[in-house]
């Protein structure tokens, strides 16, 4: 069996509301990883489109970007996982690849949010929650992760200035990141002014400052066989470790409210596979949808003891100059979620940090990095390790 | 001749329901007169709440309704500033999960309790609640 590798990986910028369709949005990303790549459409025998087909009016997407992205006649399918959407995609292509059915596969995120209204949107997003026995109460995804808050601060003292602390650093870096939906500087002391929109509740414990907001976008990343990869590539990106968990819906089925389950078996696995340690990791990208959710993957993936999360960020540890960097391309908080395209610029990230391309944000001489991906809250989760 | 009826009792579950039918439909009835109840496998006497109709570690679908007696403990809970359409006119509203040692609840606060008098381990008991309309859920309260 082959090894897999990630030779090209691109997206688009993340704005509020993309001026063009949803197969011009997937150009982008797909133009710009291929471009990375210095490959063209016709070498790319499979592809792999991501996204939650609620917030599309278009109907089967991958069947109309295979055409508008010069990819017919080669197959392609679709596969959804909520917010994780984009890392189960590049897990089906690693494992297309990994049986030898094909050794050159596009797997392409796209979201755009934008095609319904930001109401219709909200009540879409609660509804990947459990809509028979939860949503009629009046749920949203904030509320949930609110939950988790309420019960990590009463674990471990968590509070809500050690949230914010989380959103201050993403904004030190969505500052530089020009493809990032919210490029302003944030200050702790606009989560304590009540004139400050940041200091708004949304849902308690959580405040405006806590949560990512929606965006259109788009990535790519081209996932090929050893072979292809070192014929095609000077600088490949090697898939070490994958994983992957689900979780009940409901969360009256689960047991854990102080991290999430799918991400410690996700993670577990994926060190493994890998052969490594949470040690072992030089830089992370981590599903930061709301604060707390950042605060919980530290501890989750073990860059932190459980309660250990606050410690970690009040100390600058998962700034660019810290321990284990994290997120420090701004993070969803910063660059918008446009959810089928998330995953894919979460690793598109760590790529350009193994290949020593990420510029300002740069972490010195990074071999192996992780990426942290979850669906809906803590539904599913997918961890990835790639190295160079 | 006469359609047969669809039964979409669950239609009357909650604020808003996004669920026309179950086969657990009989909860609402339940809702109706007063009871919360969950379902009981008969072969392996797991108690289910959310109710089920089917086990799937028995791989069976007889089930037995029971209800749900005594105080459970608060785990967490939230309180929303903005809800999804719909729930407009019940904003600001606590939604909470609550610990029945065989089971766990996930639902609303009761809109006389407010979050100041709540705490993570507090005692909860829940009951069906009439909410006008002909709709019908449940709610946590102190008593």
């Amino acid at each position: 069996m082959t090894d897999v590798a990630i030779i090209g990986a691109g997206q688009s910028p993340f704005v509020r509301a993309f001026p063009g369709s949803v197969r011009e949005l997937a150009f982008q990303g797909f133009s710009d990883a291929i471009g990375h790549a210095g490959i063209t459409a016709a070498q790319i025998d499979a592809s792999v489109v991501c996204s939650a087909p609620e917030y599309d009016l278009q109907r089967s997407p991958a069947g109309v970007f295979a055409e508008y992205l010069g990819l017919n006649p080669g197959p392609t399918f679709y596969v959804e996982t909520l917010c994780s959407s984009g890392s189960t995609g590049l897990k089906l292509a690693y494992s297309l690849i990994r049986s030898g059915l094909h050794d050159m596969v596009a797997v392409i995120g796209f979201q755009k949010m934008s095609e319904i209204s930001s109401a219709e949107t909200q009540e879409r997003m609660g509804r990947g929650a459990d809509i028979q026995w939860e949503s009629p109460f009046g749920t949203m995804m904030p509320a949930y992760y609110a939950m988790y808050a309420r019960a990590h601060m009463k674990a471990y003292g968590t509070t809500p200035q050690d949230l914010a602390a989380i959103r201050v650093k993403a904004a030190t870096y969505g500052q530089l990141n020009e493809r990032a939906v919210y490029r302003k500087a944030v200050a702790p002391e606009m989560f304590t002014d009540p004139d400050n929109r940041m200091s708004g509740s949304v849902a308690s414990p959580l405040r405006v400052g806590d949560c990512c907001a929606n965006a259109d976008g788009s990535s790519c990343i081209i996932v090929a066989s050893a072979e292809k990869a070192r014929a095609l590539c000077d600088k490949p990106v090697w898939i070490r470790g994958i994983g992957a968990a689900s979780a009940p819906v409901n969360l009256a089925g689960r047991d854990l409210f102080t991290g999430l389950a799918v991400a410690r078996q996700a993670a577990s696995q994926a060190y493994d596979m890998a052969g490594m340690r949470p040690e072992d990791i030089d830089v992370a990208e981590v599903h930061d949808c709301f604060t707390i959710a950042e605060m919980m993957a530290y501890e989750d993936l073990g860059f932190a003891e459980p309660g250990g999360g606050r410690e970690l960020i009040n100390t600058g540890q998962t700034y660019l100059d810290g321990r284990i960097p994290v997120n420090v391309d701004g993070g969803l908080l910063s660059k918008g979620h446009p959810i089928g395209a998330t995953g894919g610029s979460q690793i598109r990230t760590i790529v350009l940090q193994l290949r020593g391309e990420a510029g300002d944000i740069q972490v010195p001489d990074a071999a192996v990095g992780l990426v942290h991906n979850i669906g809906g809250v803590g539904l599913y989760g997918n961890v990835t390790i790639l190295a160079r | 001749m006469a359609k047969k009826e669809k039964d979409e009792r669950f239609r009357k579950f909650g604020t808003v329901s996004f669920t026309g039918t179950t086969r657990v439909n009989d909860f609402i009835d339940h809702l109706e007169q007063g009871r919360v109840t969950g379902t009981r496998c008969e072969s392996c006497n797991r108690a289910f709440f959310p109710p089920r109709a089917d086990c799937c570690d028995c791989r069976t679908s007889k089930m037995a309704w029971f209800d749900v007696q005594g105080a459970g403990r608060l785990l967490t809970y939230s309180t929303l500033a903005f809800g999804p359409r719909g729930f407009e006119a019940d904003l600001p509203y606590t939604i909470a999960l609550v610990d029945f040692t065989d089971f766990k609840i996930f639902g609303r606060i009761a809109g006389d309790l407010s979050e100041e008098t709540l705490s993570i381990g507090m005692e909860l008991r829940v009951k069906a609640n009439a909410l006008g309309d002909g709709r019908f859920n449940y709610v946590f309260d102190k008593e």
